[in-house]
């Protein structure tokens, strides 16, 4: 496209003489200009080597998936084996069941994680005396910065069958041991359980951020007009979130067959492997521990083709009705 | 501004702040009660009470884990690795982002390629080839490199080049200085805070990540400490992780003390920088809302 802005002069050029420069004189222009702008192509080196290696070269390895990989022959040697591995997917009953663990843990988490961050962010907006606002929020945000393995760490030493939750039940109330980390039911609600205690607080930066840009003369029309808190939340503050509300809502919807692969794989037991293993987690056993690698790339593709059609069409729909969307 | 319309605005004001003491006592719990056992002592347990407040401060559990060779390995790998990794992101990601202000020759393709990257992945399987077939595995280089520029990160860092006038790199241009020399001598002087900003985001990343050492490092004497942590706690094996001496095993304080005492050491540092974190984030956040 460029190439073609460059050379739009030379060809309504009605100067014959012209006519024998006119290639030689268009690419020098272009090397004059590469070589005009060399700095900032060294500027630019390192960070489109890390590109190329470790983002692009990366998708030629899709084709890992059209092959059956074996580490001896290399990735070049290996049979080409056509669509056989997704047919294996689609015969695979195990990917089923990795597929719903996926969808579900996903929609818990919108359910449930996704409005809280709305909920707090409206209670922190309605908090008048900064000094306050500010302490309640370098607490809620801590969470967000400690690791997933603090985090699930600690959920264990509370939750074990030995820990701190069942030793104050047990001497409380003289309850017997539940084993909230065996128990293939705690898995999902726990999930988001801990979703909410690690981001909920980091999740209102966002929204107070929106919040922030409401005009505030509408509250004070509102006040003059005697609305109450409640009706001033519903008419003013929601509508004004509602565009932040929507975007995010589009991500996470983009990304539902995404879940925090680092927390599960840190949840994941002998006891919950059946509800909580999950798209990403399966392509690391599947892959790395058992060696499947073609396999486990084709779901890997499949799930990254899925993912990019999730986000550009929940985009297209946002735009249909209105809102701004993403890109 | 705002004034209180009636009573009854009042009592849900009251509610307001009393449901928000709660919800930040109720997140901020955990940490507040793992370190009161990660100070207590054996006699605290034997009271088999419920423990809020250890009788007696002692340091055992420290102590204890501090003698591990393995532990204390594992903090200057992280250390290393949060150190190097950083300086490495900063130093991609910092010219890139500042490449990418300029005008140049295929500047929109490189801009889609970025965005591209964000919106879809070959996923893991492919990733784990190329850096083996890099011959990183066990390196710890497979720690850095292959997360060495976050897109959003080089996104956002643009975005915030483009907000330094034009008139700062046109003036040095026509003094004849080059891009790179503008870039060292006058951007990177006028971004410190917000790249003092993105290294904080970094390093706490670098610090906290686990996966990528299981996924790379099959040498335990390689591991961070998160993988070290992760096996203290979370598998509950806290004699393997630690390699312990006759002399620790015959020593040791309770296994919880010890747990949480390596949970303690592992948040320390997030904790050290966390105000420093909290000055610049809400601006962060916001300067990658404004896409």
């Amino acid at each position: 496209m460029k190439e073609a802005t460059l050379r739009k002069p030379v060809a309504v050029a009605t100067d014959h003489r012209a006519i024998p420069y006119e290639r030689p004189s268009s690419r020098r222009r272009l090397l004059r200009r590469l070589w005009r702008e060399r700095f900032i192509y060294l500027l630019l080196l390192p960070g489109v080597l890390y590109f190329l290696i470790f983002r692009y070269v990366p998708m030629f390895g899709i084709l890992l998936a059209f092959k059956d990989y074996s580490p001896f022959l290399g990735i070049q040697d290996s049979p080409w084996v056509g669509l056989e591995n997704f047919r294996r997917i689609f015969a695979d009953p195990e990917v089923w069941t990795v597929l719903r663990n996926t969808l579900y843990i996903s929609f818990l988490q919108i359910g449930f994680a996704f409005p809280i961050p709305i909920l707090l962010a409206l209670m922190l907006n309605e908090v008048r005396r900064e000094s306050y606002k500010r302490v309640i929020q370098s607490i809620v945000y801590l969470p967000h910065f400690v690791s997933w393995v603090v985090v699930i760490g600690i959920a264990t030493l509370f939750l074990r069958s030995e820990g701190v939750l069942n030793n104050a039940l047990g001497q409380l109330f003289g309850m017997a041991p539940v084993p909230f980390l065996i128990n293939p039911y705690w898995f999902a609600p726990l999930v988001v359980l801990e979703v909410v205690w690690k981001e909920a607080g980091w999740g209102t930066v966002i929204f107070l951020a929106a919040l922030a840009g409401i005009d505030p003369q509408l509250y004070e029309a509102a006040l003059l007009d005697g609305a109450s808190r409640l009706q001033r939340i519903r008419d003013i503050t929601l509508p004004g979130l509602r565009p932040t509300i929507v975007i995010l809502l589009i991500l996470r919807l983009g990304s539902v067959l995404d879940n925090g692969f680092e927390q599960i794989f840190l949840m994941l037991n002998t006891f919950t492997m059946h509800v909580g293993n999950v798209l990403d987690t399966y392509v690391y056993f599947k892959g790395i521990q058992d060696g499947d690698y073609s396999f486990a790339t084709a779901v890997g593709v499949l799930k990254g083709v899925i993912g990019l059609i999730l986000i550009v069409g929940a985009n297209r729909l946002a735009k249909r009705y209105g809102d701004e969307g993403l890109f | 501004m705002l004034k209180y319309a009636s009573r009854g605005e009042r009592i849900g004001d009251a509610f307001n702040y009393v449901v928000l003491a709660l919800i930040a006592a109720a997140m901020f719990f955990p940490f507040f009660y793992i370190t009161m056992i990660s100070f207590s002592s054996l006699a605290d347990f034997l009271r088999s009470d419920v423990i809020f407040w250890p009788q007696q401060w002692v340091l055992d559990a420290y102590r204890y884990i501090f003698q591990s060779h393995a532990f204390r390995q594992s903090l200057q790998i992280s250390i290393f690795i949060t150190i190097g990794g950083t300086l490495v992101n900063l130093a991609f990601t910092s010219t890139m982002a500042y490449a990418l202000t300029r005008p140049h020759f295929g500047r929109r393709a490189l801009l889609l390629g970025v965005i591209f990257s964000m919106l879809f992945s070959p996923g893991l399987i492919p990733s784990y080839m190329v850096v083996k077939e890099l011959g990183l595995i066990n390196s710890l280089w497979a720690l850095i490199l292959p997360g060495a520029i976050s897109p959003f990160n080089l996104i956002v860092m643009r975005q915030f080049f483009l907000s330094i006038p034009d008139e700062v790199t046109e003036a040095a241009l026509l003094d004849g200085a080059n891009e790179v020399q503008i870039f060292w001598k006058i951007i990177l002087p006028l971004s410190k805070p917000a790249l003092a900003a993105f290294a904080l985001f970094y390093a706490v990343g670098h610090w906290n990540s686990y996966f990528s050492a299981i996924l790379y490092l099959n040498d335990p004497a390689k591991w961070p400490i998160q993988v070290v942590l992760r096996q203290i706690v979370i598998l509950n094996q806290p004699n393997a992780a630690l390699g312990d001496t006759q002399f620790m095993l015959e020593h040791q304080p309770p296994p919880q003390t010890i747990q949480m005492a390596a949970i303690i050491v592992a948040t320390l540092p997030i904790l050290l920088v966390y105000p420093f974190l909290q000055k610049h984030f809400a601006k962060g956040v916001m300067i990658g809302s404004v896409k």
